[in-house]
């Protein structure tokens, strides 16, 4: 059986949908970073999919710009977790709720 | 290819702000010295530039472009004519002053430094951008370290002051930056290709109509820049709140990136528009003057008074814009300079001041000429400077706007004159408020007179303006071809007839530096 | 000699600047001794470039030193003509005078040598005036003695009435300033520059309406600065300053501008005669009305100021019925007596340790021969004997007055009668302080002044006695000499000429009787048995009353310009720009701050709520959509 482009766009939504599933149920900061990963990696993979499929290279440039960032943001998000965890002893997105209105 | 004065100019005081940004904390008392001595980089080359600048020729000169995005027509697009030359000079001389008197700022003395700095470099930017996306970039920048010197520096109601300032001026901005968007898609549908750049558009042929907008659009942003009654009601609080450099600064040139885009833009790109709007410019200019020169007489706090006066003397730069004639935007642009120089002295002494005795309330002084003769001196000097005495540079600016507008202006030129009586009456009465009479109160008689360090960072300014004042030509003569170009243009794109000088003009070899 | 004539504007202000920067090294009283050899070589060049004038072979020349704002055709340029050589040379030599004068009169002066810098300065600014060849640089003059007689009113600042005197001088005269600049104006829009050219042939560029209209305004500015009805009210005060600058700024040079001006712009006068007629109408209303005042003074310094304010409208007079060379000849002498009678009474008052009051003097004759000869030489040229120069000079103004007929001699009336009244008063001032018993308070032992201050008394009372004699109705030296100043005014009305032949003499019999009268009337009242002065003051209580306290004019004026001005301006200030506009800008602020306080509660800082937001927000844009049928 031939693995089409459909089967790409599949797994993406399914590794999406486990990441918003993820994103909105764990409460630890460090899943969340995690679950936030995985959406933009099947963001990456639908962009490949699709360069592939229509035979241009713009996905697989997209997926760079994505990845670049993305690192970027496992840097400071890093960052901000680590030093919120030192501070708190808690990893836990309901907590740091100062921003609240 | 020629050395790129012009991008230096804009980068040098941001490398300055690098430099002084690497020098660590602990070394703090090296930031203000090193500070003062890299702004000394660009004042040499707005010098150099200033003395290089050909005289008699209209156009841009040092010009540089290179595109930054060609799709869009967006361009790092640098230039320099009369108009611009003056308040690049300015603000290249105001900087290494308005830092120096910033001895009294020890706390985060690197971060004020730098944000000085970038001040300078979006203001140098904002006169030279020939782009409009880069105008509104400096435009914008210039927005930011404002912010926080006043902000952070600033007196008591600092916050407030600094969030007035910064959403007052950036709601104008906002809708300049609509402005400058529908702009170049008007350029789009006439020429095919959107553009951003300022002589690019120069050329457009706008509507009536939407030349109206437009100019309501920019006129809006410029006009709280400049102030102009009744949007000025964040320039007292911000003047009063800023520490003493951020008030040089402020008045000195901020105000100006307003009455520069007035010219530059409004009378260059929506000619027709300018025309049809000159009564209602002029009338708020007029309010400008003598509202903010009758409102500045009552004033308690000395640095209120010195503030809503630059309400007044801008007014009189509005006028004198919108008067469209020869004498009149001449007069106009060197307005700009001598304001800058005048009320930046005055700033600069009521900050001396304030950090003798800790107050500006013109009531707790009192005396003050006999335990200080030369500060008063100086400030008596600038003072008359400032009332537009002949002889001193505050009097050239007002007199050419005053003179020349009265061919297109009569009543509004007359009412403006009232103006000068007022400007009498607010700095007199506050000078002998402060300065003459007996010492009442017991603390005024410490006051200490001038030091070296303050009276050779006046001695510049205060020898300008007498310099400005006996020979204004050092100024004029560049600024004229320019200015003279504007309105050529002006009588090219619409009905307007800029009004024939008498029949004894040409007696005088009339009109032309000699 | 044309070419270097910027050096007698460079000499005094060589002075100024060297005298700031290092008078006070060189200390008393050689600052002095600088200042004054200064003024008097500036004198001596006036004097030897001013010599083809005397010759009657020279023309009236312009010397350009640079441009200064070209647009509007204004540059630093002298005029060397005969009306600004004669100003200049009673400029100099009065002013040189008074230095020398003041070097005795300042001695122990803690800051004298910034006196002599300022009137160093104030010699510059009045020659620049006088010697501007366009408007603006007129107009810089102007300003300049404005200011240098801020700074010398004021001199002595720590006393508040001091400075606020300095203060009101130069508001008022910008007041006047304002009609001026008008005028320049109208004078620059009609002609294309501001260049004295514009004066060679004024119907160019004006209409008889516009002449009019800048003859007015000009009016108004040189009613500030020459001290006329009704700005005139700052020169009383301006006697807080010393005494010798009373008699250089406030009587002999910078109040006489306004006629200088006037005289000036004759040629635009002579088109409009309604301007010119109203000049002289405000002269004749200001010399009675200032004489009555000056009648009730105590002060000696008032009296002489008032008398000032009077004189000069009696120039104004003469200048406002086109006899210019009158109104010039009765400044030049008016400078020679008026600041004789102010080094004067400055004399008395340094004898006398600072008093002022003249119910407190009486007697000096005795002690102080040589200021009370000089004195009684003036105070009857100002009241108009013959033949000294007060006699010459005023005979002439209402002379050429009576000659026009019609209105004018009304004006010439009521010069008569301000003739009679200044002898009067003048009179009465001699007598009260060099005649009579001493009434002087304990511990005073009057003591005549040093040589520095009597040798300039003896000059100026030479001037006095010899001053008239340059333009008698027998030899008319000035008018010559003025001439081709006046060359080009021959318009509608033409230059006044005094009256000829018999009338000349009535009118003159006239005028030398009115003031007869008054000086003997003074001199029997105020000379005479103190009880008959105590019935005659008595019966005349009330108008006394109103002329000590000037017609409260400045009490009027207090209530109905200032206090209301204050008020409006606190209102302006406090309730309306604080309030309303500030209040609106605030008020915008409120709303969105209003409406940010709804919303708040949306932003619950869970992270997690945020994502179920976006999440929802997707799906719904997904939904949206495709229900519109795709993309």
């Amino acid at each position: 059986m031939e693995v089409t482009a459909g089967w790409y766009m599949s797994l993406a939504a399914l590794l999406f949908i486990i990441g918003a599933g993820g994103m909105l149920i764990r409460r630890n900061a460090l899943m969340m970073f995690m679950s936030i990963e995985l959406m933009l990696n099947s963001v990456n993979l639908t962009f490949v999919a699709a360069g592939k499929e229509l035979g241009s290279l713009d996905g697989q440039l997209a997926v760079f710009f994505v990845l670049v960032v993305a690192a970027a943001e496992v840097v400071v998000g890093l960052a901000i977790i680590v030093s919120v965890f030192q501070h708190r002893s808690s990893a836990s997105a309901d907590e740091l709720s100062d921003l609240r209105g | 290819m020629t050395f790129p004065i012009l991008a230096s100019l804009i980068l040098t005081p941001v490398a300055a702000a690098l430099v002084v940004a690497l020098v660590p904390n602990r070394r703090s008392e090296l930031h203000l010295p090193l500070g003062i001595t890299l702004s000394m980089i660009p004042l040499a080359l707005a010098g150099w530039l200033f003395f290089a600048f050909e005289k008699g020729v209209a156009g841009y000169q040092y010009t540089q472009q290179a595109w930054w995005y060609e799709p869009w027509g967006m361009s790092w697009h640098v230039g320099v004519d009369g108009i611009s030359l003056a308040l690049v000079a300015l603000t290249a001389l105001l900087v290494p002053i308005s830092l120096a008197a910033s001895t009294s700022i020890v706390d985060r003395t690197k971060l004020f430094v730098v944000f000085m700095l970038i001040l300078e470099a979006g203001l140098i930017g904002v006169f030279l951008a020939l782009d409009m996306i880069l105008f509104f970039l400096f435009f914008e920048v210039v927005l930011v370290p404002m912010y926080f010197i006043i902000g952070v520096w600033g007196g008591e109601r600092r916050i407030y002051a600094a969030y007035k300032f910064f959403l007052y001026t950036a709601l104008g901005s906002a809708l300049m930056l609509a402005g400058i968007i529908a702009l170049a898609f008007f350029h789009r549908d006439q020429a095919g290709l959107l553009s951003f750049d300022y002589q690019e558009l120069l050329n457009l042929q706008l509507s009536d109509n939407a030349q109206l907008w437009l100019f309501g659009a920019f006129g809006l942003a410029f006009a709280i820049k400049v102030p102009i009654f009744p949007l000025h009601t964040w320039l007292p609080d911000a003047h009063v709140e800023a520490p003493t450099a951020g008030s040089v600064m402020l008045a000195g040139v901020l105000l100006k990136l307003g009455t520069y885009g007035f010219i530059r833009f409004n009378l260059g790109l929506f000619p027709q528009a300018t025309v049809d709007l000159v009564p209602v410019m002029a009338t708020l200019a007029v309010i400008g003057i003598l509202y903010g020169a009758y409102v500045a007489i009552v004033q308690p706090d000395l640095k209120k008074l010195v503030a809503y006066s630059s309400v007044s003397h801008l007014g009189f730069i509005v006028l004198g814009t919108f008067a469209l004639t020869q004498a009149a935007v001449e007069g106009a642009v060197i307005q700009m300079v001598n304001h800058g120089i005048t009320t930046g002295v005055l700033f600069l002494m009521v900050g001396m001041i304030y950090e003798r005795r800790h107050t500006k309330k013109i009531a707790d002084f009192g005396g003050i000429w006999q335990v200080a003769p030369w500060f008063s001196g100086v400030f008596l000097f600038t003072a008359f400077a400032s009332i537009g005495l002949p002889g001193l540079n505050g009097f050239v600016g007002e007199f050419m706007v005053l003179m020349g507008s009265y061919s297109t202006l009569p009543v509004a030129a007359i009412l403006g004159a009232f103006g000068v009586v007022l400007a009498a009456i607010y700095l007199l009465w506050a000078y002998e408020r402060v300065f003459t009479g007996p010492i009442t109160i017991e603390e005024n008689r410490e006051v200490a007179d001038l030091n070296v360090r303050e009276l050779s960072l006046l001695a510049p300014l205060v020898a300008l303006m007498l310099v400005l004042g006996l020979y204004p030509n050092i100024v004029l003569d560049r600024v004229s071809p320019s200015v003279e170009a504007v309105l050529d243009r002006m009588e090219a794109t619409t009905t307007y007839v800029v009004p024939e000088p008498g029949p004894l003009f040409d007696v005088l070899g009339g009109g032309q530096g000699e | 000699m044309t070419d270097f004539i910027w050096l007698v504007l460079a000499l005094p202000a060589a002075g100024a600047v060297f005298l700031h920067f290092f008078g006070k090294r060189l200390g008393e009283p050689a600052a002095g001794w600088v200042a004054s050899l200064l003024v008097s070589a500036a004198f001596v060049y006036a004097v030897l470039a001013a010599v083809p004038f005397f010759q009657g072979t020279a023309h009236p020349e312009s010397v350009v030193l640079w441009s200064w704002m070209p647009a509007i055709g204004a540059e630093f340029a002298i005029r060397w003509d005969p009306l600004s050589s004669l100003m200049t040379l009673v400029v100099t030599g009065v002013g040189a005078l008074i230095h020398f004068y003041a070097i005795g009169y300042m001695h122990g002066d803690p800051r004298f040598s910034r006196f002599f810098t300022y009137m160093n300065l104030f010699a510059t600014g009045m020659l620049t005036l006088v010697l501007a060849d366009n408007f603006a640089m007129l107009f810089l003059g102007w300003e300049a003695v404005g200011l240098c007689s801020y700074l010398l009113i004021s001199f002595w600042f720590t006393k508040p009435s001091a400075a606020a005197a300095g203060k009101k001088a130069f508001i008022v005269n910008r007041i006047g300033d304002f009609g001026f600049m008008i005028a320049l104006m109208i004078i620059l829009t009609q002609f294309g520059t501001l260049s004295f050219d514009v004066l060679d042939d004024p119907h160019l560029g004006l209409t008889t309406g516009l002449a009019t209209a800048v003859g007015l305004l000009m009016l108004v500015g040189a009613a500030g600065k020459s001290a006329q009805i009704p700005l005139y009210v700052w020169l009383p005060d301006a006697m807080e300053g010393p005494t010798p600058v009373s008699a250089l700024i406030h009587a002999a040079t910078m109040v006489t501008a306004g006629v200088y001006l006037v005289a000036r712009n004759a040629a635009i006068y002579e088109m409009a005669p309604i301007a010119a007629t109203t000049v002289a109408t405000v002269g004749a209303l200001t010399a009675l009305w200032a004489a009555t005042i000056a009648i009730a003074q105590k002060d000696i310094k008032a009296v002489l100021a008032y008398s000032t304010v009077s004189q000069l409208g009696y120039m104004f007079i003469g200048v406002g019925s086109t006899a210019y060379v009158a109104g010039m000849f009765h400044f030049m002498t008016h400078a020679f007596f008026k600041a004789l009678l102010f080094l004067g009474a400055g004399s008395v008052i340094h004898a006398m340790s600072d008093e002022q009051n003249m119910d407190k003097m009486g007697g000096l004759a005795k002690h102080m021969p040589v200021t009370a000869t000089t004195m009684g030489i003036a105070t009857l040229a100002i009241a108009g004997v013959p033949p000294l120069a007060g006699f010459w000079s005023k005979d002439e103004i209402l002379g050429s007055a009576f000659n026009q007929g019609g209105w004018m001699v009304v004006l010439w009336g009521i010069g008569l009668l301000t003739a009679g009244i200044t002898a009067f008063y003048m009179t009465r001032q001699f007598v009260m302080v060099f005649l009579g018993k001493p009434r002087w308070d304990d511990g005073i032992h009057p003591h005549e002044s040093p040589k520095t201050m009597t040798v300039p008394l003896m000059a100026l009372a030479a001037l006095t006695v010899g001053g008239g004699f340059l333009n008698t109705p027998f030899r008319t030296g000035l008018e010559r000499y003025l001439e081709p100043s006046f060359e080009t005014v021959e318009g509608a009305i033409g230059m006044a000429h005094p009256a000829e032949g018999s009338t000349a003499w009535i009118l003159a019999g006239v005028a030398v009787l009115a003031g007869l009268l008054g000086i003997y009337l003074a001199y029997r009242l105020y000379a005479g048995p103190e009880e008959r002065r105590e019935r005659v003051l008595q019966r005349f209580a009330r108008p006394i009353f109103t002329w000590e306290n000037a017609y409260w004019v400045d009490r009027f004026y207090g209530k109905t310009i200032v206090l209301p001005g204050k008020a409006v301006a606190g209102w302006a200030a406090f309730k309306f720009d604080l309030g309303f506009i500030d209040g609106i800008v605030n008020g915008v602020a409120g709303v969105v701050k209003r409406f940010g306080a709804t919303v708040r509660p949306l932003q619950t800082g869970f992270v997690r709520n945020y994502g179920v937001m976006l999440a929802a927000g997707s799906v719904g844009l997904l939904i949206w959509f495709l229900s519109r049928g795709g993309l």
